[in-house]
């Protein structure tokens, strides 16, 4: 038991990320390491360009690692090690499968524009988890409850604003009962008044013990709700640790310049 | 300063004097009643014959034929049409290639020498057979009899209009947004489940205007079914009976005019599918990007989440 509770979420060991081939190739992660414990929130900062996104979306195989592994609960993700050491790719099912257990909101929420707020969150459970619909109902009307939209289900994306889509996006993640929440820049496409509605709700999904991962720029939301932040520059970790060490006392000149244009 | 919430008497003002409206509105609705006399007031018309024939029982064998021959063809050419769009934008380089040359033949050749093809399969191949390619064959039939006069003309018909509707689902699935199917992914569903659940249904907007388009020409284009020979359809019907009678022109506008009903009703038709598909589009169906920001911004507001600013530009 204590082996489990030992394994971190996710483990992120050398991890590189080329885009396109050869000379050309865009080398967007250089040697991440990365270990996310069961329960804890970890924030990304660093500026545009740094590999923060890509190295989130490398954690639910959105994007397939060029080398390093990527484990989460324990299991190597897109691949089957076999007995002679010998990597085979898995099969898309098995990829989705894995896809499944981790929740990912996006910077553009990328509702289902055609589906309502009730109907985008009943979708994946009805489709992949073979749900009941009436069953898939209860659970999507308690979960759009927990993010204050119980008077919008009904509501098609384009009829709600920004801040009550992403938190839909939020309860569409959810609806999958995912053990790892991924939130690629979840409040950078709102306006500044929406986006305290955002950051509640993901501060409450915390409190509750959620894993997560999150790449943001709000330093606010960094010191008060994470456990450890990670500053990324050039497709590496520059510096890491506990929100309080690395936000008010950097050691890093880059971070330090950082946080000067941030704050 | 507090807010005047009571609304003041609205500003009433003269409009801009536009005579160049009212007299070019004249002209044309002169004009138009000309065209509106000149044809029915021509004798030469004889729209006696022409109220005769419309009802006449052949006709409307015809016109059934010609219903017939339209949405069966449109119906596999549409089934045909998604698959080779998948088809091209599919992985397999041989999928890719296939689809491609599909529709490279196709639409590369006049519809009128493919029926006339159609026609003469029963020439080219008097015995169709199923089996290995150079090897043994499994099943053995008389071409004649399985691919009538019919099935030749509806399969000519579908095959040709799948080329074309497969570059507009093409055009559909290309239009919408990657994210969408990327927010699928994230949610483990299978990339079948993805194209029927989430790309198809929002590509739809897009692709259902061509498409009824298509549905409008391909009722016009089953009178060349007369290449395969098929003649029970309504041009062949029409003019048959106009030659017996030496009528010819009555019944050439029977003909169009029941054309122009099908047409009208298929509009309407038409004009629903896109209400249905447009469904969760702000600005409504046909969402005219005009319209767009305006009725956004009012749902935003009617939202109620915003601060209660008329003059605050909410972006969403």
């Amino acid at each position: 038991m204590s082996d489990v509770q030992a394994t971190p979420m996710v483990e992120a060991r050398g991890v590189h990320k080329v885009f396109g081939h050869g000379a050309e190739g865009l080398h967007v992660l250089r040697g991440v390491d990365l270990a996310v414990p069961r329960g804890s929130v970890t924030v990304i900062l660093g500026p545009s360009g740094s590999g923060k996104s890509t190295l989130l979306r490398c954690l639910n195989e959105l994007e397939q690692i060029t080398a390093g592994s990527v484990h989460v609960d324990g299991e190597l993700l897109g691949y089957r090690e076999d007995a002679q050491g010998v990597l085979h790719r898995l099969h898309p099912t098995r990829i989705a499968a894995q896809r499944s257990r981790i929740g990912m909101v996006f910077q553009r929420f990328h509702l289902f524009g055609h589906l309502t707020a009730l109907e985008n969150v009943m979708e994946a459970p009805v489709q992949v988890r073979g749900l009941s619909k009436r069953a898939a109902r209860t659970r999507a009307l308690e979960l759009l409850d927990r993010v204050g939209l119980t008077d919008r289900v009904e509501h098609y994306p384009a009829q709600l604003s920004g801040g009550q889509q992403q938190r839909v996006a939020i309860a569409r993640a959810l609806a999958m009962d995912p053990e790892l929440m991924l939130f690629d820049e979840p409040t950078s496409a709102l306006d500044p008044e929406l986006v305290g509605e955002v950051l509640t709700v993901m501060q409450d999904l915390a409190a509750s013990g959620m894993t997560m991962v999150v790449v943001t720029h709000e330093i606010g939301f960094a010191r008060e709700v994470a456990d450890h932040v990670v500053f990324m520059d050039d497709g590496a970790i520059v510096e890491q640790g506990p929100p309080a060490e690395v936000l008010d006392r950097p050691s890093e000149p880059r971070l330090q310049e950082f946080l000067a244009h941030v704050l | 300063m507090p807010a005047q919430t009571a609304l003041p008497e609205p500003l009433r003002a003269r409009p801009v004097p536009r005579p160049g409206r009212w007299v070019s509105g004249a002209i044309v609705l002169v004009l138009a009643a000309m065209v509106v006399n000149a044809l029915v007031t021509n004798p030469n018309f004889r729209w006696d014959t022409v109220w005769l024939y419309l009802r006449d029982v052949n006709v409307v064998r015809g016109v059934g034929w010609t219903l017939v021959l339209t949405f069966g063809s449109m119906a596999i050419a549409v089934v045909l049409a998604v698959l080779l769009a998948v088809m091209r934008r599919s992985d397999n380089p041989v999928m890719r290639w296939v689809a491609w040359c599909y529709i490279w033949f196709f639409r590369g050749t006049p519809i009128y020498t493919q029926l006339v093809f159609w026609g003469l399969i029963s020439v080219l191949y008097p015995r169709l057979s199923l089996g290995v390619p150079f090897g043994p064959e499994l099943l053995v039939f008389d071409t004649r009899t399985v691919i009538t006069a019919f099935w030749a003309a509806l399969v000519g018909l579908a095959l040709n209009e799948a080329a074309y509707l497969a570059e507009i689902v093409r055009a559909g699935l290309g239009s919408v947004d990657a994210g969408q199917a990327e927010a699928a992914r994230a949610l483990g569903m299978p990339e079948s489940k993805i194209l029927r659940r989430i790309v198809l249904p929002q590509a739809m907007r897009v692709i259902v205007p061509p498409t009824g388009n298509e549905t409008i020409s391909m009722l016009k284009t089953t009178s060349l079914v007369v290449a395969v020979p098929f003649t029970l359809e309504i041009t062949y019907a029409t003019s048959a009976i106009g030659s017996r009678t030496f009528e010819p022109i009555p019944l050439l506008i029977v003909a169009a005019l029941w054309y122009l009903l099908i047409t009208s009703v298929l509009m309407v038709g038409q004009h629903y599918l896109e209400r249905y598909y447009g469904r969760g589009v702000a600005g409504g169906p046909g969402g005219r990007r005009r319209n767009r920001r305006p009725s956004r911004q009012a749902a935003i507001r009617a939202a109620g989440t915003t601060r209660d600013d008329p003059f605050a530009e909410v972006t969403p």
